[in-house]
């Protein structure tokens, strides 16, 4: 690794003084990816700003509406450690409970997996069908996207030079609704997603569904928002066809490539059922819920 | 390059050293504070070889950069053993021969630590699961499995 200095700020106005000097920053949560890069001179940078320190960032609490705020640098650990979260949000668990292994567990963000912006990356196709916003900080004040905005391309995110990416926050879910996130990997633990589906599913009075939203991962440039698969759902029953119906709408949005994990077939292929299973996955949480 | 001096406990002694920021947790305990338990296998958080448990949590000390220990509390393979009494884990690996090689047994050992500890009753399922981070590429893993449940029931008994 080339030579760095190390900043470890307590607060955020101390954080954009150090993004403000001049210096190429690489922001530091968890590291497992950072380190890594910087390291293998796949990043390069003239500091660390390590935002561990600052307590925001490393925290999560629920709202009073019922959305959940959770700190940029805050470890998957500490998500899928917390009774309450694992209760309202099991799709998000889903996901925090297996990227990488526990060693990676441990230290690993929400933040920093979407900065990060790997078209594989875990977390991103549920953030998404849970509809999460991020709060985005700069000495200028702070802004707020949708997560699906932050995916400029393979591991490249649409944060602008000065901003830090402070909260993720899941907002309060539509009643009777629930979510679910499945990918294919290879083997049956630590592996980097072959195609990914993250889905949100909601049921009206009349059973029919009255929301979904469905995000492909893995299979395109970025996770994509597959918003067509997720409305053509809105209206009808939960039913097997139905699900497929929104799983081949899923296939045909995707642009897969062909590499070393998988081709162009068999990804158009998993988008698809796994879209299917995700949502029946989804709807089993709805009805035990209930 | 500047170094950097950072205050830190490690298996229950205050610790000071000198770092430079761009070393890993891993450089940092091999080749600073000579403590070579840590194993240096794929060096970008893939294999577990590098396994240590920070503040409570197991994590792969290649994805750590030393200064970050400022005021933590680290636990690595050598603080395990007492004197010559060596932990049940690290017994039952050696009487289940769970290892060749050695060089991802360190690794092994404080993972199943780490689980151990927190759930002691953690059933096999459990332990190939929380193990799925450490990577052996001689034994397999079916020993190192038979060494974790070897050690848990012979813990809980000391326990009792």
């Amino acid at each position: 690794m080339e030579a760095i200095t190390y900043e470890a700020p307590r607060t955020l106005d101390e954080a954009y003084a150090v993004m403000g000097n001049g210096k190429r920053t690489a922001v530091l949560a968890g590291g497992t990816d950072i380190i890594v890069q910087l390291r293998e001179g796949r990043k390069s940078a003239d500091q660390v700003l390590d935002v561990k320190h600052i307590a925001e960032m490393v925290s999560h609490s629920f709202a009073a509406d019922g959305s959940l705020d959770i700190g940029a640098a805050t470890p998957c650990v500490d998500l899928y450690e917390d009774a309450e979260v694992v209760k309202r949000l099991p799709g998000l668990i889903d996901a925090a409970s297996l990227i990488g292994g526990i060693q990676i567990q441990g230290r690993a963000s929400l933040g920093g997996n979407i900065c990060n912006a790997g078209p594989a990356a875990d977390s991103a196709p549920i953030l998404i069908a849970l509809g999460a916003i991020l709060k985005i900080g700069s000495k200028a004040g702070t802004r707020e996207i949708p997560v699906s905005e932050l995916f400029a391309g393979p591991s490249r995110n649409s944060l602008q030079a000065g901003e830090l990416l402070l909260q993720v926050r899941i907002p309060a879910q539509p009643a009777n609704s629930n979510a679910s996130y499945l990918r294919f990997i290879p083997r049956n633990e630590m592996d980097i997603a072959v195609c990914s589906s993250g889905v949100s599913l909601g049921l009206g009075a009349d059973g029919n569904i009255n929301h979904a939203r469905i995000s492909i991962g893995a299979s395109a440039p970025t996770p994509l928002f597959v918003e067509a698969a997720g409305a053509s759902l809105i209206g009808k029953a939960p039913t097997k066809e139905n699900f497929t119906a929104a799983g081949e709408i899923c296939s045909a949005a995707v642009s897969p490539i062909d590499d070393m994990r998988g081709s162009v077939a068999q990804r158009r292929h998993l988008a698809k059922v796994l879209t299917v299973r995700a949502l029946e996955g989804a709807l089993k949480r709805v009805q035990e819920t209930r | 390059m500047a170094r950097t001096q950072v205050q830190t406990t490690i298996n229950g002694v205050d610790v000071d050293f000198l770092c430079e920021p761009r070393q890993s947790l891993l450089e940092v305990l091999r080749d600073e504070l000579t403590l070579t338990g840590a194993k240096e296998g794929c060096n970008n958080g893939n294999c577990g070889a590098c396994s240590v448990i920070l503040d409570g949590r197991l994590v792969n000390s290649c994805c750590v950069l030393g200064v970050e220990l400022e005021g933590r509390s680290l636990e690595t393979i050598e603080g395990l053993a007492q004197g010559d009494t060596l932990h049940p884990l690290q017994t039952a690996f050696l009487e289940e021969a769970a290892l060749q090689c050695g060089i991802c047994t360190p690794g092994f050992i404080l993972a199943s630590k780490a689980l151990l500890d927190a759930e002691p009753d953690a059933d096999t399922g459990r332990i190939r699961h929380w193990l799925a981070g450490n990577l052996c590429r001689c034994t397999g893993y079916d020993k190192i499995i038979h060494a974790v449940e070897k050690a848990r029931d012979q813990m809980k008994e000391s326990k009792v």
